[in-house]
């Protein structure tokens, strides 16, 4: 017997969006399914792996650990907000010219964990960007590409003064 | 997999959640942060045909530092105790300890009530509530409070001394004596994950630099937290050199109890308690001042 659905309303990568959702229906879940943004994956469903990963009010958060209805009025960022105008963010460039993937299953949750963490560490020590990462599972590149693409992309964002909170237009 | 059905609620306020507690009482589960709760119900090892939703009540979400102590809201985020210069300049061993907590994502949205009332026996926060001798401020459905000390609070696996239908407020670290110095060293595979063996501890020593007080909490060990009484009592009235430390470090085992599990045997997680210990100790007492 399923329980009622709610209206839920919030703002996904600057656009106002609306669904109706089961509670037990995971913020993943509503992103992929109603919203049908497939960017977000869904690699364990349990909080482990970090394919998940979305901004919500502006921090990384595991959207298989979220109900959609907690998203009501807030605030998502997701893989497909990241580039602006057609553009690929640093943090994309960067994955791209470190080769820092190889299925690409992981790399959405990866590149959402990069952006939060050097948006509030624009300069990391070296020792501060595995343990930045730790939430994130990768099961093909054993991690060394995804290191270097962080770094690189620490460089990017530096010299573009940080990119502002992107809002994605959608051509 | 997906959780099943539940009916949802989301009060804004502490007296508000009390009456949904008063209702619903069995057939309800807090939900905080969720990082530990909505695992159990993706995999269908817990079906509470109720959640309520804590994350509005935005009452339980502070951060209170007098010269007495610190004072933590139930619903306040582990990123905000990481993130509070507050905590990092009184409680140096807090900031030290909450970056160990999980992953950045988890830390973004798990909270300080939740990590203790879980009580799982591998996490860090439980650890601290008993180095630091923390209270805990608990409401009842009809919204009369209680306090609980910190070695009452942790019963078992997942345990804890709430009753059915009560709410954890508020916990209290009192602040360390003067003379204190402190150590935080945790073991894992890797850097987030639950720890294989891990110590929290506080060492004051007075003028003389002999031990007046110590605690000394090890996690991972069993099947709670718990406090070393054999070490510390091997250190007080002691001026804790390398020979005392050793020895005191060794007395460990009398009182930790830990399993094996597929993640390390009870002889390695011994073996590894009784050198973290010792090097904690040394740690802390360098700090001592």
């Amino acid at each position: 017997m399923a329980s009622k659905k709610q209206l839920i309303e919030l703002t996904v990568n600057g656009v106002r969006r609306e669904g109706l959702a089961e509670p037990r229906k995971t913020l993943a879940d509503f992103l992929r399914d109603d919203l049908e943004l497939t960017g977000t994956h869904l690699g364990c469903e349990h909080g482990v792996c970090g394919a998940c990963t979305v901004m919500v009010n502006g921090e990384a958060v595991r959207s298989c650990l979220m109900f959609a209805v907690q998203a009501n009025g807030q605030e998502i960022i997701t893989i497909e907000g990241i580039a602006t105008g057609g553009k690929l963010h640093p943090v994309q460039e960067a994955f791209w010219e470190c080769h820092g993937m190889q299925c690409g299953f992981c790399t959405p949750g990866f590149v959402m964990s990069v952006y939060a963490f050097l948006t509030e560490n624009p300069d990391p020590k070296e020792e501060e960007i595995r343990p930045a990462l730790s939430g994130n599972i990768c099961r093909c590149t054993g991690y060394q590409n995804i290191v270097n693409a962080v770094r690189l992309a620490a460089e990017k964002m530096r010299e573009a003064s940080a990119a502002p909170v992107p809002a994605s237009i959608m051509e | 997999m997906k959780p099943a059905p539940f009916e949802y609620f989301a009060p804004t306020s502490v007296e508000e959640t009390c009456a949904l507690l008063a209702h619903y009482s069995d057939d309800a589960k807090i939900l905080a942060g969720g990082q530990s709760l909505v695992p159990l119900l993706a995999l269908r090892l817990a079906q509470p045909a109720v959640l309520i939703d804590i994350n509005p009540v935005r009452e339980l979400d502070y951060i209170q530092a007098s010269d007495a102590g610190l004072s933590i809201g139930a619903r306040t985020r582990h990123r905000t105790l990481e993130r509070s210069p507050v905590v990092r300049e009184q409680f140096p061993l807090l900031s030290a300890a909450v970056e160990w907590v999980g992953h950045p994502q988890i830390r973004n949205r798990g909270t300080v009530g939740g990590s203790l009332v879980h009580a799982d026996p591998a996490a860090e926060l439980p650890a601290l509530a008993l180095a630091l001798d923390a209270t805990f401020t608990v409401v009842d459905s009809s919204g009369s409070r209680r306090t609980l000390k910190s070695d009452e609070f942790f019963v078992s696996f997942l345990t804890t001394a709430l009753d059915t239908g009560e709410l954890l407020r508020e916990v209290s670290f009192p602040a360390l004596p003067v003379g204190s110095g402190w150590s935080f060293m945790e073991v894992a595979r890797r850097h987030g994950d639950f720890a294989l063996v891990g110590v929290a501890a506080t060492v004051t020593l007075d003028n003389a630099r002999t031990c007046t007080g110590a605690h000394i909490a090890l996690f991972g060990v069993g099947e709670t937290t718990v406090r070393s009484r054999s070490t510390e009592q091997a250190l007080i009235g002691q001026k804790p050199d390398e020979q005392v430390i050793a020895v005191a470090a060794s007395e460990v085992v009398n009182d930790i109890h830990p399993l094996s599990d597929i993640h390390a045997t009870a002889a390695y997680r011994k073996y590894v308690a009784r050198n973290l210990v010792e090097q904690a100790l040394t740690e802390a007492v360098q700090r001592a001042r």
